[in-house]
Formats: structure tokens, sequence, C-alpha cells
């Protein structure tokens, strides 16, 4: 299973690189590669080389951190609060970040010339603030209980996303690019916005992956975790953490993308069982490769016009996930 | 050697007492029923001494507190099943066994083939071998209930805490639960301390019985001293009598005067 699906995501990583928008030629970027590893003479103009190497390559890597580091979190937050329907933004990630990007729109409505963008750095320090906010609240309303911290989340995030729409409201005029960011999408990518998330994501790939077994053993509620010798709030501050670092990281390339974190993690346990060992791992490359698909088909399915990456995958993901819900529920009967 | 010792434990929820001055010896090997009325804290008793509750105080596991123990080695040294355990859905029986292997484990360590024999070796000693891959949501209740004995058993601890290991079996599937932890405690030499709604099945089980009232101990001792009908009638408001059976056991009958009509 786990061999499969790397091999899909690689697949799936070649494919998108080697097809896009501009025609390079399949047969034409091999060459190139081939040119650049020997030293060749590439059959591609300068352009063409910089859409491959500087638009097109890390677009499709960055659509893969992104689907890894939402569907990866969307799993965790869904093992820590015990519930389906947990998803990376719900404690206060999405509007935090929404309500810093919009901040950084309103307030230098040409940002985006700028030499660094700060949206995303907006993005990022907003998602961050939004579920610091959460915890602070949470744990001193009750002790790290998750119900609680579920509340404060809820609570939390409509009151960023009331500010969001008052700071919105008061500047209709750049209503456009707030929302363009809202939908969610990867247009404006470079290696910058990869390097940008990757340490972040790496390190929540890493711990995930570790504390894949401590979330089994959360699985059977605190009590018993507790009898089994761990420290449930403990471990929840490290998953939650690491999730919500890689979610913010997320988000501040991709804007909000949504049904990932939660489609993807669903998905797999329904093919391959609930054990946080392998539902883990799994979601992080099916994620991967469900964003890289989609990605690839808002870049060219109208090109050169790009639909907005989170219109993709709710349009493309609902139908697929009716469709796995209908065979495991076949195959249980 | 695992006897437990209880010295003036107290133990509660949020600054509200439930249990106070309870102090007991259970000798390895033995095992104690914890019995009283509806809400006389027993569950709260039994969490106390698993450390599953703040306020606990001195419990001491073969001489070591179990307060400065850190909750790994605590786990090691103590085996709790609760009345109601959580037992996710889709997890397959040998997965939710392995769970028991967790305070043997490094932190962030996987189980490794040891840990696996441990899983396998308790799943055919418990008879469900031949349910080792399955989900846990298609077990009958006393399918769960021996898996839950089997994961508190992987944990290879010398104390096992069941609370209310009985609940939801009907009276056979009860009785071979209760004879499946007595043959595993003269085996291993494990000490048991249960909580038992069935006053008959304490009788019958246990070497030693607790009768706790309103969070304290009213009496305690061997059955035949605890289960008399005076101290049944006073503590649980019940009229009954206490029968010995042929092979000299006892029996607690609820006993009601013929009515008039």
């Amino acid at each position: 299973m786990l061999a499969v699906t790397i091999a899909a995501l690689v697949a799936v990583v070649v494919g998108s690189t080697l097809l896009g928008a501009a025609d390079l030629g399949v047969g034409r970027i091999i060459a190139e590669v081939w040119a650049q590893v020997t030293g060749g003479v590439s059959p591609l103009s300068e352009t063409e080389a910089a859409i491959l190497w500087q638009i097109r390559l890390p677009r499709v890597l960055l659509a893969g951190l992104v689907g890894a580091a939402l569907a990866g979190s969307g799993a965790a937050f869904q093992g820590v609060f015990r519930n389906p329907l947990a998803d990376p933004y719900l404690l206060g990630a999405a509007a935090g970040a929404g309500l810093g990007a919009t901040i950084v729109v309103v307030a230098f409505p040409d940002a985006g010339a700028w030499a660094v963008n700060p949206i995303p750095i907006a993005a990022f320090l907003g998602a961050l603030g939004g579920v610091a906010l959460t915890w602070a609240l949470g744990s001193s309303a009750g002790g790290g209980g998750t119900a609680i911290l579920l509340l404060a989340g809820v609570a939390v995030a409509s009151f960023l996303a009331a500010i969001q729409a008052f700071v919105q409201q008061l500047n209709t005029d750049t209503i456009k690019q707030v929302y363009t960011w809202m939908l969610g999408g990867l247009s404006t990518s470079g290696w910058r916005e990869v390097l940008l998330t990757l340490p972040y994501i790496a390190l929540a790939v890493v711990v995930l992956c570790l504390a894949a077994r401590l979330l089994d053993v959360l699985s059977v509620g605190d009590e018993e975790a507790s009898s089994l010798g761990l420290r449930p709030a403990r471990v929840r501050m490290i998953v939650l953490l690491a999730a919500s670092l890689a979610t913010a990281a997320a988000v501040s390339v991709s804007g909000l993308i949504g049904f990932v974190g939660i489609v993807v993690p669903h998905v797999v346990r329904m093919l391959a069982g609930v054990s946080y060992r392998i539902v883990l791992p799994l979601s992080l490359l099916g994620g991967a490769t469900f964003l890289v698909i989609a990605d690839y088909v808002a870049r060219t399915a109208f090109a050169p016009a790009e639909v907005p990456l989170g219109v993709i995958t709710a349009f493309t993901g609902a139908p697929f996930f009716v469709l796995v819900l209908r065979r495991s529920r076949e195959k249980l009967r | 050697m695992t006897a437990v010792h209880l010295s003036e434990v107290s133990a509660g929820y949020r600054g509200r007492t439930v249990v106070s001055g309870v102090t007991l010896d259970v000798p390895t090997g033995a095992w104690l029923a914890i019995i009283g009325p509806n809400g006389a804290g027993k569950s709260t008793l039994l969490k106390a001494i698993a450390g599953l509750v703040p306020q606990a105080t001195d419990v001491r596991v073969d001489d070591r507190p179990t307060r400065t123990l850190d909750p790994r080695e605590r786990a090691r040294l103590i085996g709790y099943a609760p009345q109601n355990p959580v037992m996710p859905d889709g997890l397959s029986v040998t997965d939710y066994v392995l769970l028991g292997r967790t305070p043997h484990l490094g932190l962030l360590a996987r189980e490794g083939p040891r840990d696996l024999a441990i899983v396998h070796s308790v799943l055919d000693r418990l008879d469900l071998a031949e349910l080792a891959d399955r989900p846990l949501r298609t077990l009958s209740g006393g399918e769960r209930q021996r898996t839950v004995l089997a994961r508190v058993l992987a944990q290879q601890a010398g104390v096992l805490l069941l609370d209310e290991p009985t609940t939801g079996l009907d009276i056979g599937h009860a009785q071979s639960l209760l004879e499946l932890v007595d043959r595993l405690r003269a085996e291993d030499g494990t000490t048991v301390i249960s909580t038992l709604h069935d006053l008959t099945f304490a009788a019958q089980y246990c070497d030693r019985l607790v009768l706790l009232n309103a969070g304290t101990v009213v009496a305690s001792g061997k059955p035949a001293e605890v289960l008399t009908p005076e101290l049944l009638t006073e503590h649980y408001g019940a009229t009954v009598e206490v029968l010995p059976t042929r092979e000299g056991n006892l029996v607690v009958a609820p006993t009601r005067a013929r009515p008039e009509h």
C-alpha cells in the first residue's frame, strides 16, 4: 500500500511537470533534463527553460507540500479530537490567516508587486496567532480537554472572521484581491514559497509520523491512555503544534484550500484501515498526490485562465469521496 | 511480588472527595473485590489505585509509592480495564491489544517482533487467536470484554485493576470471564483488584472483599465475614439471604415476603 502510494505520487509529480499550459513537448523536456545532467545542449529556448525550472517545477513541488501538509494535519486533528469532522482549520488557523492577509492587502494595496510578497508572511503569522489564541482560551477555560479546545476554536474562528469581514467591508476596493487569495491557488508560487514552507512542513511530517502510534493510544480516550503510561495533554500539544505549523505554512502560500484535510484521511481510512500508523503516512502521500493532480487541472483546464484550486479540490474530490463511501459501505454489508 | 498497600487513601474530582480514609492490604496473587451500593465510590477507588484520579494519596505497589512513579513506570506495574472501555471502531483486535505494549516502548518507538509475539501469546491464552484480524466493531459483548482483558494482559503488569469486568455479559459469559481471570491469576501470580456488582460472583471468586459505602470502608474481610444479611441490609437497603451451595460456596439471594393478593 505504501509502495503503491509512493509510486503514484512520483508518477503524478513527473507527469504534471512534463505537461502544462505551455506545451514544451515531453521529449524535449526529457532532453533538457538529460542536458542538465550531462552538460549537453538543451532543445529548449531560454524562456521555455525558465517556464520549466522557475515556474512549473516549483509549483508542482509546492502543490505536493501543501497537499501533504493539509491532509496530514487533517488526519492528526481528527486523531487528537477523536472527531471525524475535525479539519486543520478548526483551531482558527484559516480565520487567522484570512485576517492577516486581508490586513496586508488593505494596508498595502500594491504589496503584490513588492520584492518580497508580504501576504504569505502575514497569513502565516495570522494562522499561528489564531491557533495560539484558541489554545490560550481553551487552556484558561478548562485544563486542556478536547471539547473545550474545540469550542474555543469555534469562538476564535468566528471572532477573527468577523474582524476580517469588517476590515474588508471598510475597504471594498480590495475585495477582489482578498477573495482571490481566499479561494486558494498556487498561481504566484516559485522557489521562494517552496523554501519558505519546506522547513515547517518537513518538521511536521517527521513529528506526525513519529507520533502516529501515540494517536492510536489516544484513540482509547484520555483515561485509558493515561493508564497505559501516556500524558494525553502533552501528546495533544505536540501533535497540534506540529500540525498547526504545517497548516499555517500551507495556508500562507496557497490560501484556503478546503476539502483535502477532511477527505483524504477518510479515503485512506476506508481503503487501508484506521490505525494512525497507516493513516498518517498514507494521508501525507495521498494529500500530496491529490493536490498535484488538482493543481494540474487548475492550471490547464481553462488555460490560460486559472481555476481557483479550492474549487477544483471540492469539485473533483466530492464525487470521488461519494464513490469511495458507497463502495466501502457495500463492502461492510 | 506485587502486593498492593493503601493507607488512608482519599480521592475525588475537582475538590469533591468521593473516597476517604481507605486503608487496605492486598497480598501478591490475591483477588480483592470492592463491593458496595451504587455511588459508593467503588470505581473512584479503583481509579485512585491506578493513579488516574489527581487527589489519590498514599498507594504503594511493592512498597513503591505510585505517586512518585512516572506514568510509564506506573503502567508497567498496574494494568487497568475501565467499566466502559473506548474501543475505536475500525481498529483490529491485534492492533488494539498492541496498545497494551505502550508502557514498554520508548515514547516514539514502534512495536517490535517481541511485542507482537507477546500479543499473539496473549490472544492464544484468551482464545482470541481466530479474531486477531477482526475489526473491534464486529465483536460480541463477551469477545469485547476478553479483548480488553487481552490488552491489559499485554501490559504484563503484576497488578490487574478490573472495573466491573462482567458488565453486559450474561451469566454464562460472566462466569467464563471470571474463570479466565482466576486461571491467569493462578498461573502468573497476578494480584487482582476488581469492583463487582454481583455479590454471588464476588463471594465465589475473591479471597477478600471490601464493602464501601459513601466513600468509606464499612466492612472488610473474607466473603463470609462481609456478606452477612445484616451488613447487606444496612448498606444496600436490601433484604437477602446468604445461602451455602453444595460445594460450600456462598450465594446471595434476594428474598421477598409472599405478596398477599
